[in-house]
């Protein structure tokens, strides 16, 4: 074989997994559950089958330049479709996939996909119904078989068959594969990925070998990951997270990606697998938490009395130990029972055993939450990142690990704080541009490469790390001028299990507001325990019992938030309990999961009303979208509870 | 007998020749007739309807088919071949399996000990044999615990593999206990009421399953059912019986149709 210099440095990511199956030929690449048991494929196997599936795309006539987009939960055949297209020199650009077809539509036509890779029936019937409209849909591929016998496949494949078709037809093209991996360039096109729009319209950010592999080499190095990592994939495939660890740093240092079975088997699977490199966003981490404590509330007197017992030692001098201060002896000791009784199986349980490396990043975690895991001697860290930097800006090395930063700078990056507070970033991993929308670009990168993260936040004095307070745009003035963060009051205010999302308003208005989502899991709880019956989780939310535990939670946010002379007005006088949870089917969040503040503030904008105009309670009609995109009604009256603040605001409100 | 040959339905499948007969079938409990000489015949790959208001003998009908009931009169034909009298299991072993009307799963063990128990009548290797886990037992057991596991996929119930089935929803163990008749790898399957007590969401997923079921493994599926709705969606011909007798027999649209049907079971047309 003639390699040209780019394949053989590994300056893309098919030149990588060739080389990946040279080095570490025998090694596991890829495992995946199916049937109840982990299957796996070593780099060699893995390489083999990727390049017989990109000379099947050959065969299909995939050409150079072409967008082929890729949907479908986490498994390997989606990953290997990814790679076989820049095999191809196409471009892979994987989508989320709950979206629902309206959302997928967009985007789909935006990028001008030819192929579409689909991971099963579902979501091919969502192609299929975008494709009535969008002509450039050649070829839809799909990975699981089954309900797919009665469809129409003159323009649709099995996953297998192109497959076959590939491997067969190998003599006919492998010379032409071969010449278009040498073709690819450090700076070309790598993958796109979409962002989660958070306002307006999800943008595709192009993103090269080069973003990919550096960030890919810096961050590895930073964190000291080597081809021992076990990681399991069960992100969203869209999401640039997903590809940095799944694709980027896997094929740079040849670690494995473990795909779950399901998303319902999750759980089971991180157990199986015990990941040492692990990436979680804060609600699963919170998901995990809740579980054990609800778990130990119903545990035997006994044990709830040893846990509670180790966890407090824990707490205590867990975290030091893990940043390797000097911690007595007599602690240590107790550590170590603790850690035979307690948090050794409890690591087990969870599927965190041998963690090395664990990130959370995405949204602010709860001091508490994050707490609980160092405690147990889990090394969770956080990083800040966004899709433009091909992830990573900021994160915490080993040993300076705190719940209120986001850390250092990452290798390679520079960052730097604007008059306005805004943060502002340089690196390798910069994205090249905004797909067919030079406007953005240009608004979001300048001339020297600098990209605005449209986030507000401070270097801390003494320590260099970064804190980031709240979307530069969402930082507005109450009506007195006092500063307004609502994200900083609505984590807050989050941190309590029992709240799931919550949504302040005080722009421009004389004292804040907030809607509240209770966590129907930990509530739930609370009400089989205190014997409060309900039968949806509507009744629950307007509870009065509710309301009241709502209440304390948001009182002591406010006292919280006196603390803070700054953000003193940032108090809550009044909050609701929404009759619905807020959901990314409806539009309210991204499907990252992040509130969509303006679209919140139209839709309900009645109660927000109501709110400020002193009612106790409001009759409301909501539309709702069901999975499947139909749409419903649902009626309900809330109640409008007011809240103690403290210190000064008080005067504030009296006026 | 009257086979026709085969045929391919709108959607594309294929329904094949005639597999069970039932001829002149009239069943009495002492002085109480359940079913009165009813005939009507189920054909290779549908899925054939029996409908009929409380007590209208459609239970009675599935536990003749299942060999549960002996009927004092008329005949069954299976494949082509007069059948015999037979034991409930022998029923089994020719290849016809069900699902209950009220659940009958055991409650202490896993969803996968459950759906193995389905695969009892294909097992070959002796009790000593499976007893002391030595020789062909083994590789059987792996064997078989594969097909389950495609089942267990197929029914999208991975997350549920480990968990006994007494902690389980009921929409949920309706589904293992389809998973169960499915591990029997059946000609004909046999459901008895498979969505009564469940809410519309469950009953679409089981509706998708039935389907799924008839399309990739080509089942043959008989069942009673009193959601009309999912009755005339799902079924390729409906038998419709009230009292014991049968008052109609044909397509969805032609039973719909059918003045006695109306009158007995849709109770539109009374004066």
């Amino acid at each position: 074989m003639n390699e040209s210099d780019a394949v053989a440095e590994g300056r893309s990511i098919p030149a990588l997994m060739a080389l990946n199956a040279r080095r570490h030929a025998s090694r596991p690449a890829y495992r995946e559950k199916e049937f109840g048991i982990w299957q796996s494929w070593t780099w060699a196997e893995a390489h083999e089958e990727t390049r017989s599936l990109a000379m099947g795309f050959l065969a299909l006539g995939l050409n150079p330049g072409d967008h082929v987009a890729i949907v479908g939960r986490n498994r390997p055949a989606l990953y290997w479709s990814m790679v076989a297209a820049q095999m191809c020199g196409a471009v892979p650009v994987p989508l989320y996939q709950d979206a629902v077809a309206e959302e997928m539509d967009y985007v789909l036509d935006h990028a001008g996909a030819r192929f579409v890779v689909c991971g099963d029936q579902e979501q091919v019937d969502k192609v299929i119904e975008v494709q009535e409209r969008l002509q450039h849909i050649e070829q839809v591929i799909y990975v699981d078989k089954r309900g797919m016998r009665k469809y129409d496949h003159s323009r649709l494949n099995a996953l297998e068959d192109v497959l076959a078709e590939g491997r067969a037809a190998h003599h006919r093209f492998e010379a032409e594969l071969q010449a278009r991996i040498d073709r690819i360039g450090y700076d070309d096109t790598c993958v796109m990925l979409y962002t989660s729009g958070t306002t307006g319209k999800p943008k595709g950010v192009v993103l090269s070998n080069r973003n990919i592999i550096e960030t890919a080499k810096n961050s590895a190095t930073f964190d000291h990951l080597t081809r021992a990592e076990e990681v399991l994939a069960y992100l969203p495939m869209a999401w640039v997270g997903d590809f940095i660890f799944s694709v980027g740093q896997a094929m740079w240092t040849g670690f494995c990606v473990n795909c779950p079975e399901s998303a319902a088997t999750m759980m089971t699977d991180l157990r199986e697998i015990g990941p040492t490199y692990f990436f979680a966003p804060p609600r699963v981490f919170e998901g995990q938490l809740t579980q054990v404590m609800i778990r130990m509330e119903d545990a035997g007197r006994f044990k709830r009395w040893l846990f509670h017992r180790y966890m407090a030692v824990a707490r205590r001098v867990g975290p030091a130990i893990l940043d390797g201060k000097p911690v007595g002896l007599a602690d240590r000791l107790s550590y170590a029972l603790g850690d035979l009784l307690i948090y050794g199986p409890l690591k087990n349980t969870l599927g965190f055993s041998r963690i090395r490396v664990g990130y959370t990043a995405g949204e602010a975690i709860g001091p508490e939450i994050f707490d609980f895991y160092r405690a147990l001697g889990i090394n969770l860290k956080q990083l800040y990142g966004q899709t433009e930097a091909s992830v990573f800006i900021t994160q915490q090395p080993d040993g300076q690990v705190r719940s209120d930063t986001v850390g250092v700078p990452s290798p390679g990056v520079e960052v730097r704080i604007a008059e306005t507070g805004e943060v502002f970033y340089r690196s390798p991993g910069t994205f090249v541009s905004y797909y067919k929308n030079e406007a953005s670009t240009a608004s979001t990168k300048d001339a020297e490469g600098w990209v605005a993260t449209g986030d507000a936040g401070f270097f801390e004095e003494g320590t260099g790390h970064l804190r980031i307070i709240d979307r530069a745009k969402d930082v507005g003035r109450m009506a007195d001028g006092r500063l307004f963060a609502p994200k900083y009051v609505e984590n807050k205010l989050k941190f309590y299990p029992n709240i799931l999302e919550a949504v302040v308003f005080g722009a421009g208005r004389s004292f804040c507001t907030a809607f509240i989502n209770i966590d129907l899991n930990a509530v739930g709880n609370w009400a089989e325990r205190n014997n409060i019956a309900y039968s949806s989780y509507q009744e629950l939310a307007a509870h009065p019992e509710v309301y009241e535990t709502i209440r304390g939670h948001v009182e002591e946010v406010n006292r919280s938030v006196a603390e803070d002379p700054m953000l003193s007005g940032c108090q809550i006088h009044r909050f609701l309990i929404l009759h619905k949870e807020l959901d990314a089917d409806d539009g309210e969040l991204t499907r990252t999961r992040k509130v969509r503040r303006n679209i919140i503030a139209e839709k309900f904008a009645d109660l927000i009303e109501a709110l400020y105009a002193g009612k106790d309670r409001i009759y409301t009609e909501t539309e709702v979208t069901y999975e499947d995109g139909r749409k419903g009604a649902i009626k309900a009256t809330l109640t409008i509870a007011d809240a103690a603040v403290a210190g000064g605001a008080e005067r504030m409100a009296a006026e | 007998m009257n086979a026709m040959s085969p045929e391919v339905t709108a959607d594309g499948r294929k329904i094949g020749p005639v597999l069970m007969e039932m001829k002149s079938i009239t069943l009495r409990f002492g002085g109480v007739k359940a079913i009165t000489d009813i005939s009507f015949d189920i054909r290779e790959g549908e899925i054939r309807a029996i409908i009929g208001p409380n007590g209208a003998g459609k239970s009675s009908m599935l536990n003749v088919i299942s060999g549960f009931y002996v009927p004092q009169e008329g005949e069954v034909w299976f494949r082509g071949a007069r059948r015999p009298q037979m034991k409930p299991y022998q029923v089994a072993r020719q290849g016809i399996a069900r699902t209950f009307q009220n659940i009958a799963l055991f409650d202490g063990m896993s969803v996968l000990d459950n759906i193995m128990t389905g695969r009892l009548t294909l097992m070959r290797s002796g009790l000593l044999s499976q007893a002391i886990w030595w020789g062909s037992a083994e590789k059987e057991e792996t064997a078989h615990r594969e097909k389950v596991e495609k089942i267990i996929d197929f029914l999208e119930i991975q997350n549920i593999r480990k968990t006994p089935v007494g902690r389980l929803p009921y929409g949920l163990k309706k589904r293992v206990e389809l998973a169960r008749a499915l591990a029997a790898e059946p000609k004909l399957l046999l459901l008895d009421e498979p969505m009564a007590g469940m809410n519309v969401e469950e009953k679409e997923d089981m509706c998708r399953f039935i389907l799924d079921v008839n399309d990739e493994f080509g089942t043959t599926i008989a069942l009673i059912e009193h959601d009309m709705g999912v009755v005339m969606d799902l079924s390729d011909r409906v038998v419709v019986m009230d009292y014991g007798k049968k008052i109609g027999d044909g397509t969805p649209d032609a039973v719909r149709r059918n003045p006695d049907v109306i009158n007995a079971y849709l109770g539109v047309a009374h004066e």
